[in-house]
């Protein structure tokens, strides 16, 4: 973990309120399901905003964000040559290198990107991959999973692309040995109820509210059933069954 | 460390190489942030706050930004005063510099079974923490009246062999007189200030944000007004104060010790630069060598 000095290359809206920034840094350390404190600003915001890393390359990080508050918009403006500090490869990520046979990935809304990383190296590593992505109407990063993924499955909530109604009803568990899953809480816990009733190993990436992202101020710590852990240094990613929720 | 300007200073008879400590709840046990850059360059590090026995904390949001600054209700979190002896300590002990354990409490009977434990441990200083605004039963309650709190830190000096600071709210009925009744109580030095008792709401769920309804504000937001009590206790009290309240540069730390404050600590900034006390303290000695100050304690109390 690192506290560097990147330069934005990209920084490009591609939905209503998601966006895309690239940027350059060096040493690029992160691992699929890991994240980044970020920010584009000096004391104007006083926190950094966790977001995890959509894309790992040589010399750069990709991030989509999704423009929430103040500090996300504020990342919204930066252009082209502007620097932002990162701190990082914050949190524990997904376990890929115990992770074998036949995977399933199911993100929903900004809890896609995450999972893109996961895929490249999970497929790198040998690993079948099929990709569950669940839209509210817009997609996204679509054709960024479609290197790594064997099968593909799409929904929007109102069938605008793909499916109508949510990604948890395209998915078959016990066709999987493992199910990984990013997105809304709700999405994850159906997601988890479904790998629970097929006994598959499921794990869950948590977003939270942090102030420091490395484990220092409890802010983003959660009950789970081994006590309390940080989501920033103990997760993001938990074991499905961890959970209490 | 540069030789042509003096930045050690001394607090209650504990030298501190610089007068930049770690605050309590920003820093954990100093081992995150020790990943990024030696936290032994600090004069000192205050751990997380500690209570008698392990607390889980907090439900619901814990941190949450606001217009320069933050608010946060953690609740203190933290594994207890036993677990912290047996681990904790030889944790912060290998940076080198003033380890200080901050211990809050519910009751008259915590503060003084947990100061005793810390009493026989080895730390350097305890920092009485009488004042966390998110700990719903007491707490507070002992940071607020100058009476009760005399009472508490009376009883934690009896059996405290360690330099003691106690740690102000700002939420006191009247800050002097309280510093002033901590003073007669025995206190060797007195920190100020904790966080102030704010309140936010979350308008599209008509609710506040926080489980707790209110939570406590830091940052810079608040260094105006910490830096008015600070100078109104120096005024009053004889024990050396520390500075504490928004203190994000090089020129905030002057601003303290103008003020009158001994040392300074610093919190909520760690979170909006990780490298803020490294950072601080070169800018420190650049901004004294610029100012004409070869002796940081020349300028103590010039306001």
């Amino acid at each position: 973990m690192k506290y560097l000095v990147g330069e934005v290359s990209v920084n490009q809206q591609i939905t209503d309120d998601i966006w895309v920034v690239r940027v350059s840094c060096e040493p690029v350390e992160a691992k699929a399901g890991q994240f980044y404190m970020l920010k584009s600003w000096d004391t104007e915001q006083t926190l950094m905003r966790p977001i995890s890393v959509f894309k790992a390359e040589e010399g750069c990080l990709w991030f989509m964000y999704r423009v929430v508050g103040q500090g996300t918009r504020r990342m919204s403006f930066l252009e082209k040559g502007d620097a932002i500090r990162l701190l990082g490869p914050c949190g524990n990520g997904y376990p890929c290198e115990q992770i074998k046979g036949r995977v399933a990935l199911v993100g929903g809304g900004v809890g896609i990107p995450p999972l893109c990383e996961t895929a490249k190296t999970l497929q790198r590593n040998g690993v079948t991959v099929d990709a569950y992505l669940g839209y509210r109407d817009v997609l996204f990063a679509v054709e960024d999973f479609e290197p790594w993924c064997t099968d593909m499955f799409i929904s929007t909530e109102k069938g605008e692309e793909g499916y109508k109604g949510f990604i948890t009803d395209l998915l078959k568990p016990e066709q999987y040995d493992v199910v990984l899953t990013c997105g809304p809480e709700v999405m994850m816990r159906k997601v988890a109820a479904m790998c629970a009733e097929h006994d598959v190993t499921c794990y869950c990436s948590l977003e939270h509210r942090m102030a420091c992202g490395i484990g220092a101020c409890l802010g983003c710590s959660i009950r789970t059933k081994s006590g309390m852990k940080r989501v920033c240094k103990d997760g993001p990613v938990f074991l499905s069954t961890e959970l209490m929720w | 460390m540069d030789n042509d300007v003096n930045l050690s200073v001394e607090v209650a008879g504990v030298p501190f190489k610089n007068p930049l400590i770690a605050a309590s709840g920003t820093f954990g046990f100093g081992e995150e942030y020790h990943e990024l850059y030696d936290v032994g360059c600090l004069g000192g590090i205050c751990s997380k706050g500690l209570t008698l026995h392990p607390k889980d904390g907090n439900d619901g949001i814990r941190v949450w930004e606001t217009a320069s600054g933050m608010m946060n209700s953690v609740g203190l979190q933290n594994p207890g005063v036993e677990a912290f002896i047996e681990t904790g300590i030889a944790q912060m002990r290998r940076f080198g510099n003033v380890l200080i354990a901050n211990m809050g409490g519910h009751s008259m009977e915590d503060y003084v079974t947990g100061a005793t434990m810390l009493s026989a441990s080895d730390i350097d200083m305890l920092e009485l923490n009488i004042s966390c605004p998110n700990v719903k039963s007491g707490g507070m309650a002992f940071g607020i009246k100058a009476e009760v709190a005399e009472e508490v830190v009376r009883a934690v000096r009896k059996v405290c062999t360690k330099p003691l600071i106690v740690k102000l709210s700002p939420n006191a009925e009247n800050i002097v007189e309280m510093a002033l009744a901590c003073e007669r109580a025995g206190a060797d030095a007195l920190s100020l200030v904790n966080t102030f008792q704010a309140m936010a709401i979350d308008i599209r769920k008509r609710k506040p944000v926080f489980n707790n309804v209110y939570a406590g504000l830091s940052g810079a937001a608040i260094k105006p007004i910490a830096l008015r009590m600070v100078h109104a206790v120096c005024k009053q009290v004889r024990v050396p104060v520390i500075g504490i309240g928004g203190i994000y540069t090089a020129e905030d730390v002057l601003e303290f010790i103008m003020a009158g404050a001994a040392a300074v600590q610093l919190g909520t900034v760690n979170f909006n630069n990780p490298l803020a006390g490294r950072e601080v303290l070169d800018d420190l000695a650049q901004l004294c060598r610029r100012e004409g100050i070869t002796d940081i304690n020349e300028i103590r109390g010039v306001c």
